[in-house]
């Protein structure tokens, strides 16, 4: 027999729970929030946006090359603008991220259970070498000849050669524009999501009340 | 955990309780988008990016005829550094290993490379040969094993001899194999090497594994190489050609070839293994960096020390929050 009421916040049901852990830990204002703590007042919080900013003119710029294909850039001036604009995105995303990463590291930003929110920042780190090391090795020019010729021992020496073939770019030229991108921007986003959901790391003397007012 | 830190780690997982300030977060995106944007144009405008043109078998055979020629003759000797390098292409070498742990050889060979035949003897089979060469051809394939080999290992020691200066050799008994390598060089020379190693007799091609190895046995890649500062032993893993900034980011596991014990073949068993060391060692310091959070020690690092006062200048000064004393 149907009854014209359902239960729909039965905590059994796997959708209803899903929404309820999603509305209980991010809720929209935890989301997009037009306060922040007072002491959020640093320039080292901007590196992290600055980082994210960084990756969006990259993959903003990657898809232009990606409709182009891997060796338009060779011979068009237009083709040789827009991979400049990859390659300097590139260079400027690593040095953000190297300021945010230590600047987190010297803040000790994993306390009060955020060690989730240094886990996935320092994966995605990893996977974005993997990805412009990649992204070297599709250059189809001299300097990814001479990297897939010396980076292949590496990988051969410990066997993952045999599945990860730097010298093979159809395998290369995948992984760059497709398989590493996808983790790197889900990993980011799960990241970001992560820092929202637990509010900015308070400084680390903020609670230590031993130390307050000292130099009142 | 003390009672007292413990107060302080509920506390700071806890949502904030205390002051606040306005804060646009999505204005503040923007504007890093538009900086970022900036930046990158103008780098672009004034700096443009690398771009060497990638080398070519032609190039090799004509700028070095030689040297490929000598190349050519290793591949069918055995005794070039592909011939001889084991997993994944052969089984001609044991490879690298990380004390009992011969994770190159367990691996298996998954792309499996014959360097005479797959660089030499086949191109020259797939295309229409001067009488000469294709007589030379055919009295390889028929030949016995040993003939081969006594032929190739031969010449290729008589080139050593020389130096490599083929018009310097010492006549012998090389069978096949002078004319063999003198095809392939014309093969080269004439640009028709470059698609055909791609081809191998195909139409779509997306691997360039041999001619990568190929190109390795000669030294043209090398010497190119140099020239241009890439060589590992010199910080080259993070360098980019010209004037430009490569793969900075790498100077960590770049560092490790430039010192004992990596940076010495002769020395047992790190030097010899570096490569595989070394990518064991970055793998465990990888490792490290994700774990940070729960290493002892590493993780009060930045509670010790104190820059997150200037960090968080502001805010210390504000609440008047004094120095922690040293325990
Ligand atoms: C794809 C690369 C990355 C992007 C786009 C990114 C983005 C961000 C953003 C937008 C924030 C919030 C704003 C801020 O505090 O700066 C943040 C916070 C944070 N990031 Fe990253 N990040 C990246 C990589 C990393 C890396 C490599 C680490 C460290 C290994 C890291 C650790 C952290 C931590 C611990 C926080 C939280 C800080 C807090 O709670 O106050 N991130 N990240």
């Amino acid at each position: 027999m149907m009854s014209n009421k359902i239960e729909t916040q039965k905590p059994d049901m796997w959708t209803a729970r899903l929404r309820q852990s999603w509305q209980k830990n991010l809720p929209i204002e935890k989301l997009l929030p037009d306060t922040q703590p007072a002491y959020v007042a640093s320039w080292i919080y901007v590196f992290g946006v600055l980082t994210l900013s960084a990756l969006a003119v990259i993959i903003a710029s990657g898809v232009v090359l990606a409709f182009e294909g891997p060796s338009w850039y060779h011979i068009s001036d237009a083709g040789r603008f827009v991979n400049s604009l990859h390659f300097w995105s590139v260079q400027l995303f690593f040095f953000f991220m190297v300021v945010h990463l230590w600047g987190k590291f010297w803040m000790a930003a994993w306390r009060g259970k955020r060690q989730a929110t240094w886990i996935t920042g320092s994966i995605a780190f990893v996977v974005s070498i993997a990805t412009a090391f990649t992204g070297y090795l599709t250059q189809t020019n001299f300097d990814s000849q001479w990297i897939a010729f010396e980076a292949k021992d590496g990988f051969n020496s410990v066997g993952i050669g045999a599945w990860f073939t730097v010298t093979n770019l159809g395998q290369m030229l995948l992984m760059h524009v497709a398989f590493l991108p996808l983790v790197l921007g889900l990993i980011t986003v799960i990241h970001v999501l992560q820092v929202r959901r637990k509010g900015v790391v308070p400084p680390i003397d903020a609670f230590d009340q031993t130390l307050k007012g000292v130099n009142k | 955990m003390s009672a007292d830190k413990s107060a302080i780690h509920s506390k700071e997982s806890a949502p904030w309780q205390g002051q606040v300030r306005r804060y646009d977060i999505v204005k503040e995106g923007v504007i890093a988008l538009l900086i970022v944007s900036l930046l990158t144009l103008t780098l672009s405008i004034f700096m443009g990016s690398p771009d060497e043109p990638s080398l070519t078998f032609k190039g090799w055979a004509a700028s070095n005829s030689d040297n490929f020629y000598t190349t050519a003759v290793q591949e069918l000797a055995g005794t070039s550094e592909s011939a001889g390098y084991g997993a994944p292409y052969n089984d001609a070498g044991v490879g690298l290993n990380l004390g009992p742990l011969w994770l190159q050889k367990w691996a298996g060979i998954h792309h499996p490379i014959n360097s005479a035949n797959d660089f030499v003897i086949t191109p020259l089979g797939e295309q229409q040969q001067p009488a000469e060469v294709a007589a030379a051809l055919s009295t390889w394939r028929s030949a016995a094993v040993v003939d081969k080999q006594r032929w190739a290992v031969d010449y290729d020691a008589a080139l050593s001899a020389v130096e490599g200066k083929v018009s310097a050799v010492k006549s012998g008994d090389y069978g096949p194999v002078p004319t063999l390598a003198k095809g392939l060089t014309a093969m080269a020379t004439s640009g028709a090497l470059d698609g055909l190693l791609l081809s191998q007799g195909g139409f779509f091609q997306t691997d360039h594994t041999k001619q990568i190895l190929f190109f390795g046995d000669g030294a043209y890649l090398d010497d190119a190489g140099t020239a241009a500062n890439l060589q590992g032993g010199t910080w080259g893993m993070m360098n980019e050609t010209g004037r430009y900034p490569g793969q900075a980011w790498l100077w960590l596991y770049s560092l490790w070839y430039q010192i004992p014990p990596f940076n010495n073949e002769e020395s047992h068993p790190i030097g010899a293994n570096a490569d595989a060391y070394i990518l064991a060692l970055m793998g465990f310091m990888t490792l490290g960096l994700v774990m940070i959070p729960f290493i002892p020690g590493v993780r009060s690092l930045p509670i010790r020390i104190p820059l997150h006062r200037a960090i968080w200048r502001q805010y210390y000064q504000t609440e008047g929050i004094g120095k922690r004393k040293k325990k």
